[in-house]
């Protein structure tokens, strides 16, 4: 079954893309694991960043200005210029499509202040800004007639060779969850849409359950390179017992973060990483970490912070309006994913990517509030338009018979791994050793140690596997296959966080506390040859 | 504690069962025990679950015969857990949601053309602000008894989306997507308030139908049902 443009994933990203590209003509199809509207970008709740300046002075420049300070050496300018220039431009178009917005008094889209923003600069609706964009972009794929199959789980990326022996990417093989059979969709680009890697550190982190590195791990494994994979942002204020996230703009509204002995002890609107540090080490010293917004009183809370109120209430049987909310700092967002040029292509010939699970180097060592839906919408565009542009150019054969085979073969041998060793132990022990000595702060001895034990993980995968059998909807399956990829990505997360001798935004060594800018102002790239490991630093 | 629920697989052959499990877990939501069960004693019970905060909407089961997210849904003792009524059921707690999400599609829940340049004062955007808090959760269909017995009622979520547009200042095509609901659409709720009881984020979709059928009145549409009892549309009556 063949399209111009095959999508896989069905977030924010993934739809700014199939608009995009359908606007320029060609066929598309988006295929996503779930439904669209239950991906991540649902739970992105604080805002999108454009210098509007509605609500207090702002330019593009102190965009720019923010975002560079926040990636500590690691952004590209240009990119990073291109993001907040197109920002205005972002937000008028989700406006034109119909985002219900919060407003201000003079009918202008409201703002507010978000960690290490120099001005209130997030666009807003209440605290459900991600679920609002992302249900206003389905209806919008849906009066276009856009194609979007559902339940479909992305095994790997079809690349075929053209006469030079150069790899072209052509397709994705996929797994139908409803029959249990192996498919193939082919088209003349792709464009990976598929989210980030934070579950690795599974109840350690904010994110929703299917967050485990697909895309990512399919797309070095089909011949990508991945950059910067070591930095992974830790939200600072997430509920102490279930990980889920309470917005940044509960402290960009004055809310304080304060000890057991009640003492304040950090800026709460510093960057992420600092203010996750700040409470990891009151954690360290035995201190509980409260959240208090009680100052700021019912109404306010009811009108700006709806969700949170819900969410600590039924999740930490805590009233925001009277109690202090318990929180912790837990993996939110993964900075590193696949390496794009600047037209979103990846090092594949044919193979685009958007959102989280790219890297387009704006975020550098440590994202700024605010910038993740942005970029979904800059880059969806930017991916969506040249995927298109390169598949009306498309010229050669596509091949897939010798990838389905493959694939059907993985499937079929994954039900017959042993099952002595209960994979979901291993999740939950993986994601444990991660939160504790590859998290908010790291060194080289913990590094090893972790290393050691994913490289063992690898080795006993053989003898895990599901325990259902079954072909219909086998969620038990799934889970082992996106526990593979997370596998997969462990050990170059590992690698490069061993690799990288500094600290640097997120990536915070307590052995070696400073940053190094002669030696590790660079990415660290990875890829694979003969399905070895390679990895570098790179301009 | 112990919970209870109804399993289904249609491989190898069609089976249905209520299976009782116990679980060492207190104050635990829904899904908390769902995952429990699932880790560490039976990993083929099958169900759907997304960003365990209520806003994904993957997670809407029964309990008791009532829609709940699992996600939000404290467990007590002896609960019987079922899936989504009114909708095929793939396998124990998973549903196709497709049949639903389509009537989105039916419905024309979209802005008719891209606006610009529209000032949306506050008073405007809280017209609709609930109403675009919709997670697509799927509970509304499953408590509809007007969707149970006309699986071509257009249903609650999709109806209450049809507000959202058409109350957006936004909106330019407000007359051709009243028009578009008049058949299986606003004239056939009974206005029960069933989906509002199970809507895990506070929406009436009884009370947005209601809105839609005042403003088909004012765009002169009638109640296609009374019409064809009355006969004509001389308003003579026929007996």
């Amino acid at each position: 079954m063949r399209s111009d443009v095959l999508i896989i994933g069905a977030g924010g990203a993934g739809l700014v893309a199939a608009l995009h590209a359908h606007e320029a003509g060609v066929k598309v199809r988006v295929i996503t694991k779930d439904y669209p509207t239950r991906s991540q970008t649902s739970m992105a709740q604080g805002g999108i960043n454009a210098a509007f300046g509605n609500v207090g002075k702002d330019s593009v420049e102190a965009h720019v200005q923010n975002t560079l300070k926040s990636a500590h050496g690691l952004a590209n300018e240009e990119a990073v210029r291109l993001l907040c220039e197109e920002a205005p431009r972002a937000v008028e178009w989700l406006d034109s499509i119909g985002v219900p917005f919060s407003r201000t008094k003079d009918a202008k889209i409201a703002q507010r202040t978000l960690g290490g923003a120099s001005a209130p600069r997030a666009c807003y609706a209440q605290d459900y800004t991600g679920l609002k964009i992302l249900h206003t972009l389905y209806d919008r794929c849906l009066a276009c007639g856009i194609e979007i199959l559902n339940e479909r789980y992305l095994l790997n990326f079809i690349s075929n060779k053209d006469e030079y022996e150069k790899p072209y990417a052509c397709g994705a093989t996929v797994l139908n969850m409803r029959t249990g059979e192996v498919e193939s969709y082919e088209s003349a680009s792709v464009i990976v849409a598929t989210g980030g890697y934070s579950r690795i550190f599974a109840k350690h982190s904010t994110n929703a359950v299917g967050t485990t590195g697909d895309g990512i791990a399919a797309a070095i494994r089909a011949g990508a390179r991945l950059s910067d994979m070591e930095f992974i942002q830790f939200h600072p204020t997430a509920l102490k017992n279930s990980s889920i996230l309470i917005s940044e703009s509960a402290r960009g509204a004055g809310g304080y973060l304060v000890n057991s002995k009640g003492e304040r002890f950090t800026n709460e609107l510093a960057p992420r990483d600092e203010v996750a540090r700040a409470i990891h080490n009151e954690i360290e010293k035995g201190e509980d970490v409260f959240l208090d917004i009680r100052h700021l009183g019912e109404a306010f809370i009811n009108e700006e912070l709806p969700q949170e109120r819900k969410l600590a209430r039924l999740y930490e049987n805590v009233d925001p309006v009277y109690d202090l909310i318990p929180v912790k700092p837990v993996a939110h967002y993964t900075m590193g994913g696949i390496e794009v040029d600047k037209n979103s292509s990846s090092k594949l010939r044919g193979l685009y990517a958007a959102g989280e699970c790219a890297n387009h180097k704006v975020h550098g060592a440590n994202r700024l509030g605010g910038n993740s839906l942005l970029e979904l919408v800059v880059f969806g565009r930017q991916a969506g338009e040249n995927a298109a542009a390169y598949a009306k150019k498309f010229t050669h054969t596509i091949d897939a018979s010798l990838q389905i085979k493959s694939a059907q073969n993985f499937i079929m041998g994954v039900k017959y791994f042993t099952n002595q060793i209960d994979f979901y132990q291993k999740r939950e022990f993986m994601g444990n050793i991660f939160y504790n000595n590859a998290g908010i702060s790291r060194d080289e001895m913990g590094l090893k140690a972790v290393l050691g034990a994913v490289r063992q993980i690898q080795k006993e995968l053989p003898f895990m596997g599901p325990k259902d059998k079954s072909k219909v909807h086998n969620t038990n399956l799934i889970e082992f296959i996106e526990f593979g990829n997370m596998v997969e990505l462990s050990e170059i997360i590992l690698v490069c966080a061993i690799s990288r001798n500094e600290s640097r935004g997120a990536h915070f060594r307590a052995d070696l506390p400073n940053e190094n800018d002669r030696a590790y102002k660079a990415h660290t790239i990875t890829w694979k040859e003969d399905s070895v490991l390679c990895a570098d630093f790179m301009e | 504690m112990r919970v209870r629920i109804k399993r289904y697989t249609s491989e190898p052959e069609l089976r249905e069962a209520i299976l009782e499990y116990e679980v060492d877990l207190q104050d635990a939501t829904l899904l908390e025990v769902l995952n429990e069960i699932k880790t560490k004693q039976d990993a083929s019970l099958s169900y759907a679950s997304g960003c365990r905060s209520s806003v994904c909407g993957s997670c809407s089961v029964r309990v008791n015969a009532k829609e709940v997210l699992a996600c939000g849904y404290k467990v007590q003792e002896g609960d019987l857990i079922e899936p989504l009524k009114n909708v095929p059921v793939i396998r124990d707690l998973i549903v196709d949601m497709d049949k639903s999400y389509a009537f989105n599609q039916k419905a024309k829940t979209w802005q008719n053309s891209l606006s610009q340049g529209i000032a949306v004062t506050q008073e405007d955007e809280k017209r609709n602000e609930i109403q675009s808090d919709c997670i697509l959760c799927g509970s509304c269909y499953s408590a509809c008894p007007v969707y149970a017995v006309n699986e071509e009622f257009l249903g609650p979520f999709a109806l209450t989306r049809v507000w959202r547009y058409v109350s957006d200042i936004r909106e330019d095509g407000v007359d051709a997507k009243i028009e578009n609901i008049q058949m299986n659409g606003i004239w056939d709720c009974t206005l029960c308030d069933a989906c509002t009881m199970v809507c895990p984020q506070g929406i009436s979709s009884k009370s947005d139908i209601e809105k839609l059928r005042s403003k088909s009145a004012q765009l002169g549409f009638m109640d296609t049902n009374f019409g064809n009892f009355s006969g004509g549309f001389d308003g003579s009556p026929m007996f």
